[in-house]
């Protein structure tokens, strides 16, 4: 479902991911919509952006789109490269990372993440790639950001499998398992933003330029509320857009 | 003790049915060419371990070269689902054993470490640790606190591929460093490919640069263009387009076996291979030049 206006869902994903990173920050990348968010940030309002890459790569400039989270243009022209112990280790385990990007199959109500399997684990329906490295930038960065398609199925009320903590039961869970990251602090869909409330529950903040709340409840598993402030986010602009099209993915691989 | 040898003898020498294999290089560098062989071999029975298994576990899983599998990430990197891995798994046909990219990278560290386990923070998600026995929970013993600790993975053998080796198997690499190092020394017998070989003054000129020492090293294999479709940093680029082709051709078996039948058994070895990939592929991966500034160590 396309939203209106002359961008993709894609396009509009990463616009708005790009917008909650902060100039001088240090961001943990993955590849696809998030190496473009980061990228796009980069080029916009924070040039001093830090991208840290869990190949092991800490300062990258990849001149071309990486095609993978080892791509040989996250390396040339890079700050530093490390073993895969030391960036899970010294970078995010020791509290180095401000923000993580996340994505998954499934992402419930107080923003567990499932990456794992859909149906039993010892005999999937669906077996899915698993953690990679998700279940330690969830716990470990400062603030986690997920990004996905606004899709009932992606949304249960529940996850099958939790690969990667939210706010686990609630958020009192989570601060009592005493992790150092603070959880995911949005999930940017097609249709908006949600953000977790006092109990760590995720509810509709904002709404991009001409979705509304119905879309939303439709395509959510659980009764979702929504903030008494709602925003609607500001369109992507012309230079956001000429940006991802012709500097980042001149090809369309991912927008 | 110049330990040069073909690919060949060196997997019949080293692999054996039933090991426990760690075929090693995150994205980068991953020995394709030494995959291959062993599938050509027929060695069966084979646990293997990699946090990414990426296609040369799909080829050879797919060629039933396995037994089990064990992982931190089971994807296709770049594309999607890693399909052969990922039917065999649903189908019950393969046994697997799994972990987060940080756990399965502790398990080597510890081995290389010569420790018995190693501990983490807790990330409180919780169910791939119910899932896996292998995870446990104990009390730190200075704090109270709980850490979480995996088991040092010890594998039989590790395949590491490098850009440059002297025929000790003293090895450089510089690119994305993944889990060779802990790789091999977490494993009983290391055996290295190359993509050059080079003199003991070439190696001495860089010492900081030799992530592998030869003395643990059981065989050196000069092989050119090893990592194919993955990479190594400086001589050629990553094959995006075969990532993308092998999605199709791993939609089922039949297509698999016809590419297993025409790039693995019906080629001798992976300079044939490389020969028929032909030259619109060659220049398609060419890298080029990025010099680093020169390192002076000075004359003591």
């Amino acid at each position: 479902m396309n939203p209106p206006g002359d961008y993709s869902s894609s396009e509009l994903l990463t616009i708005n991911a790009a917008r909650l990173l902060r100039d001088g920050e240090v961001v943990f990348v993955g590849v696809g919509l998030p190496n473009l968010a980061c990228n796009l940030a980069r080029r916009t309002h924070a040039p001093n952006l830090l991208m840290i890459y869990e190949a092991g790569v800490i300062g990258a400039q990849p001149a071309r789109l990486p095609l993978s989270i080892g791509d040989p243009t996250l390396v040339s022209g890079a700050t530093s490269v490390c073993s895969m112990y030391d960036i899970f280790a010294f970078y995010l385990q020791r509290g180095n990372v401000d923000v993580g990007f996340l994505g998954g199959a499934q992402i419930d109500r107080f923003g567990n993440i499932n990456a794992t399997i859909i149906g039993d684990y010892e005999h999937p329906k669906v077996r899915l790639p698993g953690s990679g490295g998700s279940m330690e930038i969830a716990a470990w960065a400062n603030r986690c950001y997920i990004i996905t398609p606004h899709q009932r199925r992606r949304f249960p009320e529940k996850v099958d499998f939790r690969t990667s903590a939210g706010f686990l039961d609630g958020r009192v869970e989570r601060e009592q398992a005493n992790l150092r990251g603070a959880g995911p602090q949005a999930v940017v869909t097609n249709l908006g933003v949600m953000e977790p409330d006092e109990s760590g529950e995720l509810i509709l903040t904002a709404l991009h330029p001409g979705a509304t709340v119905e879309q939303v409840q439709e395509n959510t598993g659980w009764e979702i509320k929504t903030t008494p402030a709602l925003r609607t986010t500001a369109p992507p602009t012309g230079d956001e857009l000429r940006i991802l099209r012709e500097e980042l993915d001149p090809t369309g691989i991912y927008i | 003790m110049n330990k040069i040898t073909s690919l060949s003898n060196a997997v019949k020498e080293y692999v054996r049915p039933g090991d426990t294999l760690y075929a090693a290089g995150f994205t980068h560098l991953i020995p394709f060419a030494a995959g291959h062989e062993i599938i050509r071999q027929g060695i069966d029975g084979l646990v293997l371990a990699r946090a990414t298994p990426d296609l040369i576990y799909d080829q050879m899983v797919a060629a039933g070269c396995a037994r089990k599998v064990i992982f931190s990430y089971m994807g296709n990197p770049g594309v999607g689902s890693l399909r052969f891995v990922r039917g065999e798994i649903e189908a019950g046909r393969l046994e697997w054993e799994e972990y987060s990219h940080f756990s399965m990278i502790s398990r080597l560290q510890a081995g290389a470490a010569g420790l018995p386990f190693m501990p983490m923070n807790p990330t409180a998600a919780g169910d791939l640790e119910k899932a896996n026995p292998q995870y446990r929970t104990v009390v730190d013993p200075y704090s109270g606190g709980q850490v979480v600790v995996v088991p040092a993975l010890q594998p039989d053998v590790a395949i590491v591929h490098v850009q440059r080796a002297d025929n000790q198997g003293n090895a450089h690499i510089w690119g994305i460093i993944g889990e060779q190092k802990e790789a091999a020394f977490a494993s009983k017998k290391v055996v290295v490919t190359a993509e050059e070989i080079v003199d003991e003054d070439v190696i001495r000129s860089d010492p900081n640069r030799t992530l592998i020492p030869g003395f643990i090293v059981d065989a050196v294999c000069h092989i050119p263009f090893c990592a194919h479709p993955s990479y190594t940093q400086g001589y050629y680029d990553r094959d995006n387009n075969f990532y993308l082709q092998w999605d199709e051709i791993s939609r089922n078996r039949e297509s698999v076996q016809s590419y297993l039948d025409e790039w693995v058994y019906g080629v001798k070895n992976r300079s044939e291979y490389w020969q028929k990939l032909g030259p619109e592929v060659h220049q398609r991966l060419q890298a080029g030049s990025r010099p680093s500034a020169v390192v002076d160590y000075g004359e003591y």
